[in-house]
């Protein structure tokens, strides 16, 4: 698709962008590994927000540090640290996510060079009042250590434009996916990917412009020839792999939605303006899609999946999950009787990194678009 | 069990710590006292092992350890059993054992004592991972009981005060949720005296673990382990004191007398992450035979570690540092400055690493502890890949040559 070139070819070498933004801007490049990371804050202080979801290749000085049962995102990243894929870093925000990435922070910081390195310890909980007031004071340290580390002042004022541009994207991106659930075939699954990847690494007062213009002109297009493909919803974590989609839509399926770390779970819920700009941000953390990881009652991501499944009309669930995430493991079971019990029929794929059986891989996809 | 066909060996015998017994006795009665709530009407709450547990013992609420119980399945070899019954459920094999075969054991009351009592309520402190939370959300759905979670921010690289304000807060929130489903007042000034019980408790099983710094060792990590399980599910208590007390009676008296309990102790060494629990006593053997003692252990420690951060005049307010700071709630490198204190203080010539599959906050980042402590303090360390409970991740011919290679280095 034409429109998309741009965002494709960022997704396809995010890397390259970043060290050409770095050169022409002279700004910062911050490395960061959750879709939690306090990206508001990032923009406002003048840098670039670089989210880090895998390695580029084979690993082998990570496994100096790190078991074989960690997921091929923890062990990739750390691979690309050490193997100076990521020299373009000032530094690298690690938020609170998982005992994976948690232990990933301090190996990170006891032997990668990436610039200077920030934890932010979120709550684990979301739900409570007391979480809440910790979230607000986890993310205004992180504002002091920010400005200590680019060495510059984060004004309200510069808060207000990045929550504005963080708004602007949200908005786009529902609208996109407004779009991809109500006329299927309007836009590939790639496509909507590489937006969603390019969202996590583009110059984002850029990304808000090109991701306005591509919506306008998809919402401008006349309805598509109906598509026939099963309407399948992506449920799950950290998906590296483009080739998902092509394998879904030659299987005969269409992706009309997803809850993925690397789809609209980081790009859900609004900021609200007008109050102080730190409550206003540490709020829309309690309100957005939730990881796993985190905790807001014990049905939260059951209920939301339910929701989304059938506002997408979807006809089949298929979860996507790096082989060795917990959080994602120990939901499995209860998510698929939720489904179960609507009526929705699923499917678990567990990944690494690289698919490794893409025939395999195809034939359950196939066999689960012929059963729906 | 005395064996009629084996005669008695004295020297076995008199290495032999006699307080076993009586510790199997306080357990059971403990378990036999969880199982039996339906006739005294009290309350039982499930909780994690790093839990506040002091402020349900002062609620005269039965604590009840699911950990505990993994350790249970395990050592009874009944890990595989259960593991396999909760990957039909639909759980990962990659997931943690103990959650694995607590969450089976729940549905089918199997295990080594037919399955833990049904919780009226579930208090899950996530110091010790992130698998508990979603491991008590499991038991949530099922028990359909209310959960409590405790919320202890990691410690990267600083304690900070934000993370303080936040568990003080919650810390009110847990006395709210106990009067709550308790139906009853709490009661500050019982919270204070377990809490001084908590503390004594803790003194003395850094004592206990202490006088293993005596050379030769009058006990071993695998004995610590067994001895460990009172100050995890009684802490607070006045049963834990007096047993303990007398625990160290025996430590003494052992040293006192040179009862060593790895006959001619030669080699020193320090045991990092969780047992093993289905081959601690062939471990134990297997060492034992090099004339190597495990000596010490960072998991066991763990529970007398914080005490430098509880105030006995203020239990209450410093539960909420001393929960906090747990030794696996601290960057590697923390833990890496730790094992070297222990290596100093045991005076350990080697160190044994569990790298323990189910455990990933404790098992990843060893290889930097490792590297850390082999630049730090010269000694050789071992690798052992296993898994606490599930036996299907341990693999005996290929430890047991690593362990002979290992041993040959310490010799030379």
């Amino acid at each position: 698709m034409q429109h998309s070139k741009q965002f494709q070819d960022i997704f396809a070498d995010p890397k390259a962008y970043a060290r050409r933004w770095k050169e022409k801007t002279g700004g910062k490049v911050i490395g960061t590994l959750c879709s939690y990371a306090p990206e508001e804050l990032i923009l406002a202080g003048g840098a670039l927000g670089f989210r880090i979801v895998g390695g580029s290749g084979s690993i082998s000085k990570a496994d100096a540090h790190l078991q074989s049962y960690s997921c091929s995102l923890v062990r990739g990243a750390l691979e690309d640290a050490l193997n100076e894929q990521l020299d373009f870093l000032g530094g690298a925000i690690f938020p609170h996510t998982c005992d994976s990435i948690q232990r990933l922070s301090d190996i990170w910081r006891m032997n990668a060079e990436t610039g200077f390195h920030l934890d932010v310890v979120l709550p684990v909980k979301l739900n409570t009042q007391s979480a809440r007031n910790y979230m607000a004071a986890v993310m205004r340290k992180a504002r002091t250590d920010l400005e200590a580390v680019l060495d510059k002042i984060i004004t309200d004022d510069d808060l207000q434009k990045a929550i504005g541009t963080y708004n602007g994207i949200r908005s786009a991106m529902k609208r996109l996916y407004t779009l991809r659930r109500d006329r299927p075939g309007t836009i590939d699954g790639s496509d909507v990917h590489a937006i969603v990847r390019a969202s996590m690494v583009m110059d984002r007062n850029d990304f808000l412009n090109s991701l306005t213009q591509v919506v306008e002109s998809l919402e401008q297009q006349p309805e598509p020839e109906s598509k026939t493909g099963k309407r399948i919803f992506f449920s799950g974590g950290v998906c590296n792999l483009p080739d998902v989609y092509s394998v879904i839509e030659s299987a005969g399926g269409t992706v009309v939605g997803d809850d993925l770390c690397t789809g609209f779970r980081g790009l859900t819920g609004l900021i609200d303006i007008g109050g102080d700009p730190m409550d206003a941000i540490a709020d829309r953390y309690a309100r957005r899609a939730i990881c796993p990881a985190k905790h807001s009652g014990i049905t939260r991501r059951g209920d939301d999946l339910v929701r989304l499944a059938k506002e997408t009309r979807a006809q089949g669930v298929i979860f996507l999950f790096l082989k060795f995430c917990d959080p994602h493991a120990f939901d499995y079971p209860y998510l698929k009787s939720m489904l179960d019990a609507e009526g929705i029929p699923s499917l678990l794929l567990e990944l690494e990194e690289q698919i490794p059986s893409e025939g395999q891989f195809r034939t359950r996809c196939e066999a689960f678009m012929e059963m729906l | 069990m005395n064996n009629p066909d084996k005669p008695i060996d004295p020297e076995r015998e008199k290495r032999k710590i006699k307080s076993v017994k009586r510790m199997k006795d306080i357990m059971t009665h403990y378990y036999i006292d969880a199982k039996t709530t339906d006739q005294t009407g009290k309350k039982v709450a499930w909780i994690t092992s790093g839990g506040p547990v002091e402020p349900l013992i002062a609620m005269d609420v039965i604590p009840v350890y699911p950990e505990n119980h993994g350790a249970m399945i395990g050592a009874a070899k009944m890990g595989v059993d259960l593991c396999e019954k909760a990957e039909e459920m639909g759980y990962s094999s990659d997931l943690c054992s103990y959650a694995r075969a607590d969450i089976a054991c729940a549905t089918v009351n199997g295990g080594p004592i037919g399955g833990l009592p049904r919780p009226d309520m579930l208090v899950c402190c996530n110091n010790i991972c992130g698998t508990v939370l979603k491991w008590y959300e499991v038991q949530a759905r099922y028990f359909k009981v209310p959960l409590f979670i405790l919320d202890t921010p990691f410690n990267h690289t600083e304690y900070t005060k934000e993370a303080y304000a936040y568990v003080r807060a919650q810390l009110n929130e847990y006395i709210a949720f106990l009067e709550t489903h308790c139906r009853k007042q709490f009661d500050f000034d019982r919270l204070a005296e377990v809490g001084r019980l908590s503390m004594a408790g803790q003194r003395l099983w850094q004592q206990v673990l202490d006088t293993a710094v005596h050379r030769p060792a009058p006990m071993s990590a695998f004995d610590a382990f067994f001895h460990l399980a009172l100050i995890v599910t009684l802490r607070g208590t006045r049963t834990v004191v007096d047993y303990y007390t007398e625990l160290l009676d025996e430590m003494k008296t052992r040293v006192a007398t040179g009862i060593a309990v790895v006959p001619g102790e030669k080699y020193r060494l320090l045991w990092d992450n969780l047992p093993v629990w289905f081959r601690t006593r062939w471990l134990s053997d297997k060492f034992a035979a090099h004339a190597a003692c495990l000596v010490a252990d960072t998991y066991t420690s763990s529970w007398c570690g914080t005490l430098k951060y509880l105030d006995e005049n203020d239990f209450f307010g410093s539960m909420a540092e001393g929960y906090s700071r747990v030794y696996i709630n601290i960057g590697t490198d923390q833990m890496a400055g730790m094992v070297m204190d222990m290596v100093d203080k045991y005076s350990a010539d080697g160190l044994v690493i569990h790298s323990n599959r189910s455990c990933k906050p404790y098992s990843l980042g060893q290889y930097d502890i490792q590297r850390i402590v082999q630049e730090k303090r010269g000694i050789p360390s071992l690798v052992i890949e296993a898994d606490m409970t599930d036996a299907r991740n341990f693999s005996e011919s290929q430890i047991d040559t690593r362990i002979d290679a290992f041993m040959e280095v310490l010799k030379s």
